[in-house]
This record gives structure tokens, C-alpha cells and sequence, in this order.
């Protein structure tokens, strides 16, 4: 079922981008629904994390526009734009956490800065934030005491602190362990439910992202090659998307990044 | 021709890094200080840089202090003068040595530090993820350390300078035996406030100015890999200790035509 535009909480309406001369995205749509755990995958390099970072105005798309909550994010004054993101939480691939800081200050940053609240309230919510990724018991540590795993998690602790509306995730799984892996993919849907976010998870764990997306898009090469439900795209005979969905070597979607021709690059 | 091409390549980085650290610069002033917000992490900063370089700061200036005094003693005596060492330890000291090596041991100490320190944030996504939570990176990190570092400078610059001048007096009064109020006495009478004590200070106030700039500019500018990190710390100590010793050159014709 397609929800209604209202429904939208983002929209990527003809999206282009451009590194340079090579073109990362060529033309793509993409509609996330309020309150949907909605899964970005594709192959390494293909431009998902500039994906995200479109969404949250970091990068500036070459053509095209995007639309969190109704606002043109790309026409937003600095202060408004600095407005908007608190309304969105990302998680970062490496989960970007402030190295001068202990687990309770990191987590308490956002609301430090965005909030005058009382230290005591300050604190119960940071223990809240903290109980609900498991790690609360983890509050004095520093980031350098904090494994990755641990650490991936305090850092989405701190992504919903100020209880965003939308939540990025980047790669959320690389690096860690079945058991942490499970841990967070539990999380990721817990979070969702319970304080009605809406979440972008990028990711290229098939599994794991099938297991809780509710709506997933494939992107490869510039476009987007496939979307739907996680059991729609797994039973499409469509060739690239039964390439990338059961994790073929060969087939449409190109493994090597642009390159000469092989043979004559060996020979010259 | 290739050489031409070379030297064109040359210059037009040159000024596109330029114009970036320009614009970088203004983004940076404009970021204006909310005090109650910004106070605790100008204190932090300025202990961060400007306490933790003290100990340096004062064991060069002793030794260069002391170093004068000898090396001058020597020289004064062949006329003479010894009379005037305590002048000679104080003018070489206040206008030149004081400002000058602080601003190279600033480059090094603190200047390095500032330049690995925000290179790192931007490699581990520290800055985005601040960007992302509606902080503005150049207001939370960079200004309040682009501050401490112009604050921090000409303080350090006159500890460095009183610190010297009792090296000198440790070794010409206290081990080469000179009369103590000579030499106190001749300083006094010739050292001038406005046109040698003054004109360090201001000289160090851009110092100070032009090396914590290009220390936060190359951190925030830097690639964020492990080389790139380096490269960058690398290249704060050389411009600043070059941009150090020319400006002094210029700063120092300008001061002594009669300004
Ligand atoms: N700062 C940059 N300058 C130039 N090109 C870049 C830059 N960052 C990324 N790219 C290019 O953009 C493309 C997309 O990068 P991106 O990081 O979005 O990929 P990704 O899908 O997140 O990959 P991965 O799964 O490995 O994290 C890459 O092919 C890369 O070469
Ligand atoms: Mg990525």
C-alpha cells in the first residue's frame, strides 16, 4: 500500500548528486513514511551515507529537492536548519561520540545545549536514555573504555535524547557481534514502537534489516533498483534485486567500481 | 612552459586556500559569544592551551635569559660596558626574543595540539554529529579555541619575558658578580613602556592571532584520515613558525620607522 503524501515524513523527490564529475545519484525517489522502520541497502560505495547526509542538509543535492516534515531542507536559514535537526537523530558509522567527554556527558550534551533544564532532570533523562540501550551501568565510563559495540550504542542513547521524530541510522551492525548485532536490531525496533520514531536504517546485513524494516529500497549504481516490502523484494525474480538479495557475485550489479578495461590495464 | 604552468597551479591554490581560510576567519568571528554559555568553555580552552604551555614557556625563557646575559657579558666586557647588560638582557628580550620564541614554542605546544585535536573530531565524526544535533561546530569548538589561543599568547609572551629578564639577572648578578642596582637601574632608565614593553605585547597579540587561525583552519580543513590528520598537524608548525618570522620582519620595520 502506498500511504498518503501526507504521511511522508520525508520525501526525496528527483534527487541527483555529484562528487566531482561522478554522479552518485542519478534522478531518485524516495518517500519514508511516518512511523516506518525503512531500510537503505545496497552495495559498499554506492552512496548511502551521502544519502543520509543529504537528508540531514549536510551535503547539498545537484538537483532535485527534500522535504523533512513539510520544510524544504535545503531552504532553510541556518537557524531554522539548526531548528530542524533536532527534530532528527543520526547515528553515525562510527558512532562519533565526544572524546573529552565521559558516556553520561555525551549522552547529556544535546540537552545541554538545546535546554535549560534543571541538572537533576537532566540526569533522570540521561538514565532513561541510558536504561534503554542497556548501558546505564556504563555511565562513567570513558569512550575509550567503551567497546564498539557499547559504544554504538551510547551514541544512540544520544541520538534520541531530545526524543527526535526521525532517527538515521548508519550502518548500525558493521563490527559487531551476532549476539550485539541481535541486541541492536531489537533495539532499532523497540525505539521505533515505543516513542513512535520514524527510522532510515542503512545497512547492507540483508538479514537483520529484512528482519525489521517494514519498507526497503535498493540502491545501486545512481538508482534505486528495487522497493518494497522486505518479502516482495525477496521473492523478485527481478534479476538485480534477486542478485543483491541472496548475495550472488556476478550478475547486473557491477562489484568493481569504474575502471578501465581489465585486460588493457594489465597489459599497458 | 611546464615551469610556468607549475608556478600558475602554485599561486591559484595558494589563494583558494587563502580565500578559504578568509572566509573560514569571518565564519569564525561571527560566531557571537553567549556568555553563559561560552565562558566555562573559553576557561577550559584557555587552561587547555595557555595553562599547559606555562611550563614550557617558562623553562626556554630562563634559559634564553640566562644565555643572553652570558653571551652579552662577553661580548660588553671586550668595551668595557658590563654596566649595560641589564638593558642588553631586557630590549633583546622585550622586544624581540620574548614574543618571537614564544610564538614558535605556541606553534609547536598548543598549535600542533589544536590542529590534531580538531583534525581527529572531524576524522571520527565528532563535528557532523554535532552539526546533526543542531550544534554549530564553529561556535561550540572552534571559537571558544580560536579565543583562548589570542588571549593566551601575549600572557604567555610577557611571562616569558619577566621569566628572561631573571634568567639574565641570575647570571650576571648572582654568578658573574655585577652590582644589582646597576644593572636594575640601567634597565629601568632605558627600557620605554610605550615603544618597547607595548610593541612586544601588540606583536605577540598577532602572533597569536595569526597562529591559533591557521592551527584551527588546518584542523577543521584537514582530510580526515590518519595522513591526512598528520599532514595537517605538520603544516600548522611550518606556516605558523614562517608566518611568525616574516610578520616579525614587517612588524618590526614598521615599529622601528618611527611608529
Ligand atoms: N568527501 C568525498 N569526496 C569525494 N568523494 C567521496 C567523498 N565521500 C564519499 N565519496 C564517494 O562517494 C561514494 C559514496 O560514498 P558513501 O560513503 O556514501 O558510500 P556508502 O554507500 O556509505 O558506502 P559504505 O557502505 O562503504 O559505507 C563513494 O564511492 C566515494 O568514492
Ligand atoms: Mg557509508
Amino acid at each position: 500500500m502506498i500511504p498518503a503524501a501526507t504521511d511522508n515524513l520525508v520525501t526525496l523527490a528527483q534527487i541527483s548528486f555529484k562528487r566531482g564529475d561522478r554522479l552518485i545519484f542519478n534522478d531518485i525517489n524516495i518517500t519514508i513514511p511516518r512511523g516506518k522502520i525503512v531500510g537503505i541497502m545496497g552495495p559498499s560505495g554506492t552512496g548511502k551515507t551521502t544519502l543520509l547526509r543529504l537528508i540531514g542538509a549536510q551535503l547539498k543535492p545537484t538537483a532535485g529537492h527534500i522535504h523533512v516534515n513539510g520544510q524544504n531542507i535545503h531552504q532553510l536559514s541556518t537557524k531554522d536548519l539548526y531548528l530542524a535537526r533536532r527534530q532528527m537523530g543520526m547515528l553515525f558509522q562510527s558512532g562519533g561520540l565526544f572524546t573529552g567527554m565521559n558516556t553520561f556527558e555525551n549522552v547529556a550534551f544535546p540537552l545541554r545545549e538545546h535546554t535549560t533544564l534543571p541538572e537533576t532532570m537532566i540526569r533522570d533523562i540521561v538514565l532513561m536514555k541510558l536504561e534503554a540501550v542497556g548501558l546505564r551501568g556504563a555511565v562513567a565510563l570513558n569512550p575509550s573504555e567503551l567497546s564498539g559495540g557499547m559504544s554504538r550504542r551510547v551514541a544512540l542513547a544520544r541520538a534520541i535524547v531530545l526524543d527526535p521524530q526521525l532517527i538515521m541510522y548508519d550502518e548500525p551492525f558493521t563490527g559487531l557481534d551476532p549476539i550485539a548485532k541481535g541486541v541492536i536490531v531489537q533495539l532499532i525496533k523497540k525505539l521505533n514502537n515505543a516513542l513512535g520514531l520514524t527510522s532510515i536504517l542503512v545497512s547492507h546485513d540483508i538479514h537483520e534489516t529484512c528482519a525489521i524494516a517494514d519498507l526497503l529500497y535498493i540502491l545501486a549504481d545512481g538508482h534505486i533498483i528495487g522497493s518494497g516490502t522486505p518479502a516482495e523484494l525477496l521473492k523478485s525474480e527481478h534479476p538485480s534485486i534477486k542478485q543483491f538479495m541472496q548475495g550472488l557475485p556476478d550478475g547486473m550489479i557491477p562489484f568493481q567500481y569504474p575502471a578501465k578495461d581489465y585486460a588493457k590495464d594489465l597489459l599497458s | 612552459m611546464n615551469f610556468l604552468q607549475a608556478l600558475g597551479t602554485w599561486a591559484l591554490n595558494v589563494c583558494e586556500q587563502l580565500g578559504r581560510a578568509s572566509c573560514f576567519l569571518f565564519a569564525t568571528l561571527g560566531r557571537r559569544p553567549r556568555f553563559i554559555r561560552t565562558f566555562p568553555l573559553l576557561i577550559q580552552q584557555l587552561y587547555a592551551i595557555g595553562v599547559l604551555s606555562l611550563l614550557i614557556i617558562i623553562v626556554s625563557g630562563l634559559f634564553i635569559g640566562m644565555v643572553v646575559s652570558l653571551q652579552g657579558y662577553n661580548t660588553l666586557e671586550k668595551f668595557s660596558a658590563t654596566q649595560q647588560l641589564g638593558q642588553l638582557v631586557a630590549l633583546s628580550v622585550t622586544r624581540e626574543l620574548g614574543p618571537v620564541i614564544t610564538a614558535l614554542l605556541f606553534a609547536g605546544r598548543a598549535g600542533s595540539a589544536l590542529t590534531a585535536e580538531i583534525a581527529l573530531m572531524k576524522a571520527t565524526e565528532q563535528l557532523a554529529s554535532m552539526e546533526m544535533m543542531g550544534v554549530d561546530p564553529l561556535w561550540r569548538i572552534i571559537s571558544p579555541r580560536f579565543w583562548a589561543g589570542v588571549i593566551s599568547m601575549p600572557v604567555l609572551a610577557a611571562i616569558f619575558s619577566a621569566v628572561a629578564i631573571y634568567g639574565g639577572y641570575l647570571v650576571g648578578v648572582k654568578w658573574l658578580g655585577l652590582d644589582a642596582g646597576a644593572f636594575w637601574s640601567n634597565m629601568q632608565s632605558t627600557v620605554d613602556f610605550h615603544g618597547d614593553v607595548i610593541n612586544g605585547l601588540i606583536k605577540s597579540l598577532i602572533f597569536g592571532f595569526v597562529i591559533t587561525w591557521i592551527s584551527v583552519y588546518q584542523g577543521y580543513d584537514a582530510v580526515p584520515t590518519a595522513e591526512g590528520i598528520a599532514r595537517a598537524t605538520t603544516r600548522t608548525v611550518v606556516y605558523g613558525s614562517l608566518a611568525v618570522l616574516s610578520l616579525d620582519f614587517i612588524l618590526t620595520a614598521v615599529m622601528l620607522g618611527g611608529w
